[in-house]
């Protein structure tokens, strides 16, 4: 479905990303790990065009998206989730939904009706509100809001714009333990057919949720497999979780242990 | 305490009451007051005009110190097309608006590139350089001498221009209305909510699949539109079209009245315009060559006390202010 070759980019003299390859069939649920600095980040930003490869190609659908402006790549179904939150601080959580679900549906040219006078619009935004938790504070100006409820929006936002392909960059950071669990459980909920690619630290999440995993070192793809093969690879260990010790997927692998490294 | 999505939304674009009690008494302004009808038209077409940048300015985020190139353009069209063309105000008006707006869509491809500091640079540039092109066209614009020769026709063909500006006034108003109307919509409306996404973080607002700088380029255009009305009303209403209309300070004086108003909210403009208006005709005729130092004192005091202190004189001394 997303299908990224041979990417490079180039800063200057820095290799942010080397030949990185990268294939998502529909309905994946893989998973991109890699130490801080490994290029993770900046291989979203090209797979949604906010920055331009200097090399390689990017297909979606079988469709040549490399040069495809960001907003573009979202109508065709590519979403992502943003490591810093990237908000729109003076408006509500309900404006927000309600605009980016208004400009999914297609009426974000409309400018004579009021941003509320679309039915379908409104009843989605009750319906993502209500999933997200967002209910109460959804009429709070956003940077009035607790780290946590940001957040949530921050995903909210994404699967506003239903979403074929998700990318989600560390979505859980920062998120308070109780509603970590819920969070990846929405993300876990989504219809089979979607596929999802996500960034995290925490081993536990990381190995509950993906079916598939690249490791990703000093920008290149260092090794890609199910998550067994990827517990059990030596080298992922050595560069990666920094011991030798033999290692479980999941269960002994912990969040506490990959952030130490 | 549980609300639907659709009334909160709905909520915050229902029409206040005192907003139709507020424009009935501007309407009704010229007869109340009709030894004040040239201030009161005069009011209405800045504030017209302040509230075209608040567009840009206050609801999208993109900067300009050059507003005044279209409040030019709109103004020399109107004029011109009632002395080549016809006589006839509203036409007049619309043809205006239209060659502004299509000043606008030439600027809006320079505007979308660059910083914050280009786009002050590029607007202001693009504004002298059209003060200078009405300058160097004498033959057609009169040069330094004005435009004169402008005999505008009567409104709907019965309402002549009087000398004491009764009808202008009521016309300015009428249009600045009709337009304010049209704005209103538009910012409360899903695509002004894109806007204001776009002024709020670009970056996320590309993510979510808002074409940016289409966005960025309508809403120039429709400003630059809104303040050709503004300078077309100008031209109109004096019969006259001179070079001070592309002048650096009507575009720095808008700036001042979306401060001492507020941006991003319609009756800022409107407010900033009857402050500004007023101050600087009660000090001018007061201290007819001083006045400028107490409109900056009064900014430099409106700045630093903030604009939500100065109009709550109780939060000055002792206490907290309970925003």
């Amino acid at each position: 479905m997303l299908s990224a070759q041979g990417l490079v980019k180039r800063f200057g003299g820095i290799t942010a990303t080397n030949n990185v390859t990268l294939n998502l069939c529909r309905g994946a649920r893989h998973a991109l790990i890699g130490p801080n600095g490994a290029g993770k980040t900046t291989l979203i930003n090209l797979l949604t065009g906010v920055l331009d490869p200097t090399e390689g190609r990017i297909m979606l659908d079988g469709h040549d998206i490399t040069t495809m402006a960001p907003h573009q790549r979202v109508k065709r179904g590519m979403v992502r989730t943003f490591q810093i939150n990237q908000l729109f601080d003076t408006l509500t959580p309900l404006q927000t939904l309600a605009l980016t679900v208004s400009q999914y549906y297609g009426y974000g040219l409309q400018w004579w009706r009021p941003l509320g006078g679309n039915r379908d619009v409104t009843e989605r935004c009750d319906q993502l509100l209500e999933q997200f938790h967002l209910s109460e504070v959804m009429n709070q100006p956003t940077h009035e809001l607790a780290y946590g409820k940001r957040r949530l929006l921050e995903i909210a936002i994404a699967l506003a714009c239903e979403p074929r392909v998700l990318l989600l960059d560390e979505p859980v950071a920062g998120v308070p333990a109780g509603e970590r669990e819920e969070l990846l459980h929405t993300v876990a909920a989504l219809p089979a057919d979607v596929s999802v690619l996500l960034i995290e630290h925490d081993m536990d999440l990381v190995f509950n949720f993906a079916k598939r995993m690249t490791v990703m070192v000093n920008g290149a793809v260092l090794i890609e497999g199910d998550p067994d093969t990827i517990a059990n690879d030596p080298q992922v260990k050595a560069v990666y979780l920094g011991t030798g010790e033999e290692v479980g997927p999941a269960d002994e692998i912990t969040g506490a242990e990959a952030h130490r490294v | 305490m549980k609300q639907s999505a659709q009334a909160s939304l709905l909520r915050s674009s229902r029409l206040k009451l005192w907003e139709p009690a507020f424009w009935l008494i501007a309407m009704a302004s010229p007869w109340l007051l009709s030894s004040q009808a040239l201030i009161i038209n005069e009011i209405a077409i800045v504030a017209l005009f302040a509230i075209s940048l608040d567009m840009i300015l206050g609801y999208t985020g993109i900067v300009s110190l050059g507003h005044a190139a279209f409040l030019g353009m709109g103004a020399y069209s109107a004029a011109l097309f009632a002395k080549l063309v016809m006589p006839d105000p509203l036409v007049g008006l619309l043809f205006a608006m239209f060659v502004s707006s299509l000043l606008g869509a030439i600027c809006s491809l320079m505007i979308l590139r660059g910083s914050d500091l280009t786009r002050l640079m590029v607007t202001l540039a693009m504004s002298l350089i059209l003060m200078e092109l009405a300058n160097k066209l004498d033959w057609l614009t009169g040069g330094t001498d004005g435009l004169q020769g402008v005999v505008m026709g009567p409104l709907l063909g019965r309402f002549e221009f009087d000398l004491w500006g009764k009808t202008a006034a009521s016309y300015s108003l009428s249009v600045t209305l009709l337009l304010f109307i049209q704005m209103r919509r538009l910012v409360n409306s899903p695509f002004g909510a894109t806007l204001m996404a776009i002024r709020d973080n670009r970056l996320r607002a590309m993510a979510i699949g808002i074409p940016v700088n289409l966005r960025l380029a309508t809403i120039y255009i429709f400003s630059a539109g809104i303040a050709g009305a503004a300078g077309a009303l100008l031209a109109q209403t004096s019969a006259f079209a001179s070079l001070d209309v592309f002048a650096f300070d009507r575009s720095a004086d808008i700036l001042l009245i979306l401060v001492i108003g507020g941006a991003g909210w319609l009756y800022g403009g409107i407010t900033g315009a009857i402050v500004f208006k007023l101050m600087q005709d009660i000090l001018s005729s007061i201290t007819p060559q001083y006045w400028t130092f107490w409109v900056g004192l009064f900014l430099v005091i409106l700045v630093l006390a903030g604009r939500e202190r100065l109009i709550r004189p109780w939060t000055w001394f002792g206490g907290t202010s309970h925003k």
